[in-house]
């Protein structure tokens, strides 16, 4: 047994944390790593994702990256994404902040949303897309 | 150390010689910007491949707390 060699998968592959991200993405439809939660957003940029999902009566799973530094930095490595929030949708990255903005203002979101079967409030993303125009 | 709009520009140029390049200063305090990149090699990206090419030519400016760069929204797209 001593000739054992070392695994010569990054750690970072193999990284307990990364295991969580993959776990937590696939338990829910929709998922938000954001600073803060849902109810509490403690950053601007992730208060705006949150806010628009919640107006859109989304329901989306939040995972506070400020409680877990190993979730916070492991979710960059996961996304190869520098930022936070990060929005995932049926276990794909969809964007962060400005790329989810974007497409809600364009009516992207929704189709991605009907494309996915997950149910939401077409008449407030309306509403958005109205106060926005 | 804060960046400058022309630090933005000339790291972004390096990866994107011929972008129309657009900085903005969002809130004047030199630590919050606005980035509109558009060029051809984003043709047949999606906004996702898009943007994490330009995060790369930005070389870990924006990693962690300690990034030289707190805050950068970007725009990209291929021009029409």
């Amino acid at each position: 047994m001593s000739d054992v060699t070392q695994s010569e998968v990054p750690q970072s592959a193999a990284s307990p944390a990364l295991d969580k991200i993959r776990e937590i993405i696939a338990s829910r439809e929709v998922v938000l790593f954001m600073k803060g939660t849902k109810t509490m957003p403690q950053c601007g940029f992730s208060s705006r994702v949150a806010g628009v999902l919640n107006y859109m009566g989304v329901d989306f799973l939040d995972v506070n990256v400020l409680a877990d530094a190993g979730i916070r930095q492991g979710i960059k490595d996961f996304s190869d994404w520098p930022t936070i929030p990060q929005l995932y949708v049926k276990g794909e990255f969809v964007g962060g902040c400005d790329i989810v903005t974007e497409m809600t203002l364009s009516g992207e979101m929704d189709a991605l949303f009907e494309q996915s079967g997950i149910a939401y409030d077409k008449a407030a993303a309306e509403k958005i897309r109205e106060a926005n125009a | 150390m804060p960046m400058e709009a022309q630090d933005i520009e000339t790291l972004i140029r390096e990866s994107f010689p011929q972008a129309k390049i657009t900085i903005t200063d969002l809130a004047g305090d030199g630590n919050h910007w606005a980035a509109e990149v558009i060029d051809a090699s984003f043709k047949g990206m999606n906004r996702v491949q898009q943007q994490r090419a330009v995060y790369a030519s930005l070389k870990g400016k924006m990693d962690g707390p300690n990034g030289a760069l707190h805050a950068l929204a970007l725009t990209t797209k291929a021009p029409d």
